[in-house]
């Protein structure tokens, strides 16, 4: 598989009142052709900023871009103009987004957003690009009548609304969608039909996929690869069944372990103590040791280096198979 | 055991807005549930969003008082009380929301919003702080805190606040309304084990309503599942797991996330899952029916009622 998305070392730090918040201190991450990679994190961790960078859409300033690149198909997208910029998003490069009724223009049929992406990138004609927008709305499983095509997004229910900006999203045969949680917003009935939906269409213009979400049951339904984020940082990336079956970093244990589930009942759910650090006050060294039973010295001082454990399970921890001593009880 | 909350016949109706349309049915929100709940255990609400929970909370709560239908608390039977009694009552009954951003108020310190209700009650400056202080180190919020304001805590200590406050007229019964929805997934095991501890030392007695199905099988004692303003099966958490039968619940287990493979069906060009409204007059026909695998004629012709199949399960269809 050729590498599609690459980012290498990438830091990008907010200048704010309060003080530089340190957004991203140095992500790495790769995304293979038709591969579906999860960034999973919790909110302020980072996965949002990096979609953004991805896609030019950082404010700067307040943003900065400290270092790092971001290769697709082997081209720095940090070092492009904003038109190029321009033709690169949208058809090149896809993107969904947590609350479709935000990202749809309130003031215009559903039909008329997509044609408008097809005229814009293709020159299409506008009769064209509507017949064209109808068999897209048709791939999504909203019908093959123009009743959708004539909506506004006000007509349509929260999950329809999800199926448009899909259409929409994929409508140019990108070669990288970005998911940034696409199904959150849902109810679960809704949610399992939208990620089958994704996972259909990756199949067919055979896409990348990055999958942002913090929900590591719906990553485990969909993802080939997993990247946990943290602070900034990615601490773990491995395939789907490596980290769900063997974990390594103390963070991705226990978040698994705190997961509630029905064969918990009568036990008490292991707690993470203490809360998500904010991007001003990012700890020293490993910055997850506030809240880790493995913690020593050496994590309050060195940030931990990212190793490759086991055939491309990297993990970031000083002490990796350390004994787990269960405090919680 | 007895039954602390019993909940007969319980419907509530919203009607239009206006001099014109005020006696045009708008939705039917709550629609004939019955159940009850037991002392000291918890009952776990499920549903996708707008099929009601929130409103039956409000409703056993008389936050928005029921259209019809009883509701008895300890004995009590709510719907005879005056409006003064209710409120008196009411300290036996607290409700957490969600949102703990938008339930405390941000031009407060939350010493003030946890002694409001001790006030109301003439409680003396220094019981209050006493009680305020006792409150806070309970759910693990340090009481040389109390003099701060809600911004200057994180999303899960104003869930703690919130707790505490709900707390603070020593109820015996807490509506929790998606108490965990908007916390990170490293704090909702804080908050949860926080709620199960509070539920052993204070003897408390919950209505735990959430639409993540593994965290209601985790806390509930028993599970009622909610489709358009019914109650369409209602068990034990242990044989709802076991042997969930309506199939609506089927369908809601089997879309909880790693639970069934991503290459099954689209329902391409069905978008039957995309509900409309809820319907607003008791139709004669299940409400289920239009996307129910099992369905059949009959099931369009009369509303099923939920009957007892086992022990303590209910379920509200014809062709179980």
């Amino acid at each position: 598989m050729s590498r599609l998305l690459e980012i290498k070392n990438l830091d990008v730090s907010f200048e704010q009142e309060q003080g530089l918040a340190r957004a991203l201190r140095g992500v790495d991450f790769l995304l293979s052709s038709g591969e579906t990679h999860a960034l999973v994190g919790e909110s302020g961790s980072g996965k949002t900023v990096t979609s953004m960078a991805i896609m030019g859409l950082l404010p700067i300033p307040p943003g900065k871009i400290n270092q790092g690149e971001i290769l697709f198909q082997g081209k720095n997208l940090l070092m492009l103009t904003e038109s190029e910029k321009r033709i690169l998003r949208g058809k090149e490069i896809g993107m969904i987004f947590q609350e479709p009724a935000k990202y749809l223009n309130p003031a215009y049929k559903i039909g008329e957003q997509i044609a408008e992406t097809l005229m814009t990138h293709f020159q299409t004609d506008r009769k064209a690009a509507t017949q064209q927008a109808l068999e897209f709305l048709h791939l999504v499983g909203l019908g093959k009548n123009k009743r959708v095509l004539g909506s506004y997004p006000h007509e349509l229910s929260g999950g329809m609304k999800q199926r448009a900006m899909i259409a929409m999203a994929i409508c140019c045969h990108p070669a990288l969608l970005i998911a940034d949680e696409p199904t959150t917003a849902l109810d679960v009935t809704l949610q399992l039909q939208i990620l089958r939906l994704i996972h259909r269409l990756k199949r067919k213009f055979t896409m990348g996929i990055l999958f942002i979400s913090h929900d590591l049951g719906v990553v485990n339904e969909i993802s080939d690869k997993i990247s946990v984020i943290y602070a900034g940082k990615i601490v773990e990336s491995a395939t789907k069944n490596q980290l769900f079956e063997n974990p390594l970093h103390p963070y991705t244990k226990l978040l698994l372990l705190s997961i509630p589930d029905a064969a918990k009942r009568g036990t008490r759910l292991r707690v993470i103590p203490g809360t998500v650090p904010d991007a001003e006050h990012i700890p020293a060294g490993c910055s997850f040791h506030p809240r880790c039973p493995l913690a020593e010295d050496i994590c309050h001082g060195e940030i931990p280096a990212s190793i490759d454990y086991d055939s491309g399970h990297f993990a970031a921890c000083h002490f990796v198979g350390k004994k787990w001593i269960d405090s919680s009880k | 055991m007895d039954r602390f909350i019993e909940i007969k016949n319980l419907v509530k109706l919203y009607f239009g807005h206006g001099f014109f349309d005020r006696n045009r049915l708008a939705v039917r929100a709550v629609d004939n549930v019955s159940l009850g709940i037991h002392r000291n255990t918890v009952f776990g609400l499920v549903g996708e969003s707008g099929c009601g929970k929130s409103t039956l909370a409000r409703a056993i709560l008389y936050l928005d008082p029921p259209t019809s239908g009883e509701v008895w608390f300890d004995g009590t039977l709510l719907g005879g009380l005056s409006v003064n009694e209710i409120r008196t009552f009411r300290k036996r009954m607290q409700i957490v929301f969600q949102d703990p951003n938008s339930a405390l108020n941000p031009k407060m310190r939350i010493e003030e919003s946890l002694a409001e209700g001790l006030i109301n009650r003439g409680v003396t400056a220094k019981a209050r702080t006493a009680r305020i202080e006792k409150l806070l180190d309970l759910v693990g919020i340090a009481p040389a805190l109390r003099g701060r304001y809600p911004h200057e805590f994180s999303g899960g200590q104003k869930q703690r606040i919130v707790v505490a406050r709900a707390l603070t007229m020593e109820p015996d019964f807490l509506a929790l309304d998606e108490p965990v929805s908007n916390l990170d997934v490293s704090i909702q095991a804080q908050i949860i084990n926080l709620l199960l501890d509070l539920k052993q030392e204070l003897s408390l007695t919950y209505l735990f309503i959430s639409h993540d199905l593994n965290l209601v099988a985790y806390v509930s004692d028993q599970i009622g599942v909610m489709y358009n303003g019914k109650l369409v099966e209602l068990a034990s958490a242990d044989e709802m797991m076991a042997n969930p039968c309506h199939p609506y619940t089927m369908k809601l287990f089997s879309s909880v996330p790693g639970k069934q493979a991503i290459d099954g069906p689209t329902a391409n060009g069905n978008i039957g899952a995309v509900r409309e409204k809820l319907p607003s007059r008791p139709s004669d026909c299940c409400l289920y029916a239009d996307q129910c695998s099992i369905a059949d004629r009959g099931c369009r012709h009369a509303q099923p009622d939920l009957h007892e199949i086992r022990k303590e399960h209910y379920v509200a269809c014809f062709k179980i």
